[in-house]
């Protein structure tokens, strides 16, 4: 009869169990509430859930897109052409942020002094300041201020810059591109594994090599053709004061792809130095000790150990590039959250918009997450 | 022993939760089914109206720099209030964008909508809105500079137009481009400021709009008279107010107080003639006024509301005139009466 003389409130395993089932209550609570509004609001306004709209035709233009598409075709097509778009800001972006950052990130540790002091400068401008604003500022100040389409200023290639962007030479999508691009892929690939193969035969045989030289020349000479003529370059052309042809790459595009790179840069910027501080002194006395040069001593001793503490808060900066490149909309640029937007606003279908872009914004952030954990095994310790 | 009876109180909890959502969304369901308490009820309770407008755009709802409204959007909010409660300050405004006002309408963060909406039967059936009488008869239209010689619609092939996303006006654009056969590319702008400073620095050959709303934006750009707006018309733009669906009660009451202000005109009714029009013996402006039969307490309003109507904010004409025609110098056209050969047409009050 003991276990009567402990109180059920202060009973650890009754608490236990009693506080899940507390919040189990709360988190069920709020889902019935959220499921029960919106469908009493539905049938209120007489509406039914559903995502069949998304095969009617969108019958609104996008002026950015990187895959065919006419104000013909569906919602659903008008959309993917907005997944393109945000995937190929946040692509770009993140390749160049962290290019950037880790270049700043290094530029602060630096014992030049005018370098170092550029950095922070730089980074705590960036880093202080709303992106919002750095978008605007970019696209209306920088961007809006280059010349007319008009007056476009011409550059070798032909290549034309002028405030709706720049127009560069670009491939046709022919059958005899795609084999020349495949013939060029192909080649590059054969030059490293033959490069490689080469050095291997050197150091370990003492060989000459020169035979794998004449191979490498020859794959060289085939890819420079299957570039210069394969490809069957398509040149932009200025007429009727518009530019038609090749590649355009929109004012849009490039303040919001500046934007962001230079955003999150200053954030990486800031993860790198931490990660540069955080291995201990004694491994640059060591490489010192060892006579290796200060830039050896970075790239091969204290970057790599670096980058095993630099890796999870790089995530978190590549997963905020990614959900900030919704900010497109504040300065024109067709990615997915403004074509769902406007999707949204001419079929009135609010609910499914809304969860479609949860879901692609989601996934984008889960695909990243996943690669970059991915990374982050191969570059810890591995104890023995 | 307590093991078990640490399990036991576990599921009745559960249990409790389980039924306790149940019950909660039947009765929620159910009384909402019933139809609920309308709109106009819930504002005369509350002693005010919400009333979504633009606040960005002049002559239909915009906001000075002492936060005064003016406008013909504004103005019809401020009848609303002055039927309601005889004074036609107490509305309260939110500024809309284009984006924001259908889910703001429907989320009853809003009690009306006037907002240069246009009417379509998309967002009168598959929107759940309930489209009130026409107050502007508007037209899309073009803003160009006159540097650039574009006269009509051909002379835009293969130009950049700005738009402002979730318009109408971005579906009529590609529609009417489409038909023609002529190439363009849309810059999709979510805020008007940012169109127009874009148009301005060049970056769209083009701006497209409703006409009224080019001719008023057209002023306050920096050379308004570099630019002009094309005659070309593409569309057809009925902006008035709307109200959620399934509410026809509030539906009437906003509906009868615009036809208000169509009818002062039609029988003539100035805000300076309402005192002579109310000893009129004319049996119509009688019933206007509400000093004969009962047109407005059967619909729930105050009797005299027209008069109430009249005497804040004056009829059409005068709304017209003082918002639109003066500043902007447009011409009634469509929005003049009937009788005028304009579309300004109000069913009897009888």
């Amino acid at each position: 009869m003991e276990e009567h003389k402990v109180p059920l409130w202060r009973d650890d395993r009754f608490l236990k169990i009693a506080g899940q089932v507390l919040v189990m209550l709360i988190v069920l609570i709020v889902a019935a509430v959220i499921v029960n509004n919106v469908t009493v609001n539905f049938r209120r306004l007489g509406l039914n859930f559903g995502f069949g709209f998304m095969s009617n035709p969108a019958s609104f233009g996008i002026g950015d897109s990187a895959i065919p598409y006419t104000s013909t075709d569906s919602f659903g097509r008008a959309l993917l052409v907005g997944l393109v778009n945000t995937l190929r800001v946040v692509v770009f972006g993140i390749f160049f942020a962290t290019i950037l950052g880790i270049i700043v990130g290094i530029a602060r540790l630096s014992d030049n002094w005018l370098v170092r002091k550029l950095a922070s400068i730089y980074v705590e401008i960036f880093r202080n300041t709303p992106l919002l604003l750095q978008l605007f500022f970019i696209y209306t100040v920088g961007f809006l201020s280059l010349p007319r389409v008009a007056d476009s200023v011409q550059l070798p290639g032909p290549t034309f810059l002028s405030n709706q962007g720049i127009y560069l030479p670009w491939p046709t999508g022919s059958a005899r591109s795609l084999i020349a691009l495949a013939l060029l892929i192909a080649s590059l690939a054969l030059v490293i594994f033959f490069w490689q193969r080469r050095l291997k035969v050197m150091e370990l045989e003492g060989a000459s090599g020169n035979g794998y030289r004449n191979l490498l020349f020859g794959l060289g000479a085939v890819g420079l053709l299957a570039l210069l003529f394969g490809l069957e370059w398509q040149a932009p052309a200025f007429a009727n004061e518009a530019v038609t042809g090749g590649l355009h790459l929109s004012s849009e595009f490039g303040a919001l792809l500046l934007g962001l790179v230079l955003y999150t840069a200053a954030f990486i910027a800031e993860t790198v130095r931490a990660g540069i501080q955080s291995v201990s002194k004694g491994q640059w006395e060591a490489s010192k000790a060892l006579g290796v040069n200060s830039g050896q001593a970075m790239r091969l001793v204290i970057f790599p150990q670096a980058l095993r503490v630099m890796i999870p808060p790089l995530t978190s900066e590549f997963l905020n590039l990614a959900k900030n490149s919704s900010l497109a909309a504040g300065i024109a640029y067709g990615d997915v959250y403004q074509i769902a937007t406007t999707i949204n606003n001419q079929t009135g279908r609010v609910i499914e918009v809304v969860i479609l872009v949860m879901i692609t914004y989601l996934t984008i952030n889960l695909i990243i997450s996943l690669g970059m954990n991915l990374l982050n095994q191969r570059v810890q310790i591995t104890e023995r | 022993m307590r093991k078990w009876i640490s399990l036991l109180l576990a599921t009745v909890l559960t249990a409790t939760v389980a039924v306790a959502c149940a019950s909660s969304s039947d009765t929620a369901a159910g009384g909402d089914a019933g139809g609920g308490e309308s709109e106009l009820t819930k504002v005369i309770n509350r002693g005010s109206l919400v009333c979504g407008v633009n606040g960005q755009l002049p002559g239909f709802s915009f906001v000075d720099s002492k936060g005064e409204y003016s406008g013909m959007d504004a103005d019809y909010c401020r009848a609303i209030a002055a039927a309601l409660f005889d004074d036609p300050s107490k509305v309260e405004f939110r500024n809309l964008s284009a984006q924001e006002r259908f889910t703001a309408l429907a989320a009853g963060e809003v009690d009306v909508l006037i907002r240069n909406t246009t009417w379509t039967i998309n967002r009168d059936t598959a929107l759940g809105l309930e489209f009130m009488p026409t107050t502007f008869f508007d037209g899309q239209g073009m803003l160009v500079t006159n540097a650039s010689g574009v006269k009509d619609l051909k002379g835009l092939s293969g130009k950049s137009i700005c738009v402002q996303s979730g318009t109408t006006t971005e579906q009529n654009l590609t529609d009417n481009f489409r038909k023609q056969n002529i190439p363009f590319t849309p810059v999709v702008f979510d805020d008007e400021d940012a169109l127009y400073s874009a148009f301005t620095q060049g970056r769209c050959q083009a701006a497209t709009s409703d006409r009224s709303q080019l001719t008023a934006r057209r002023k306050s750009l920096p050379n308004p008279d570099n630019y002009a707006v094309l005659d070309e018309v593409i569309s057809k733009e009925p902006l008035g107010a709307a109200v959620r669906n399934n509410d026809s009660k509030w539906a009437d009451a906003v509906k009868w107080i615009t036809y208000s202000t169509f009818q002062a005109e039609e029988l003539g009714i100035t805000q300076a003639s309402l005192a002579q029009a109310e000893s009129s013996k004319d049996p119509e402006v009688q019933r206007l006024l509400g000093k004969e039969g009962t047109l407005g307490t059967d619909m729930g309003l105050p009797n005299d509301f027209a008069a109430r109507v009249i005497k804040a904010v004056g009829n059409y004409g005068e709304i017209y005139d003082r918002n639109i025609g003066k500043p902007f110098t447009l011409e009634r056209g469509l929005n003049n009466l009937w009788t005028k050969g304009g579309l300004i047409y109000s069913p009897p009050f009888r």
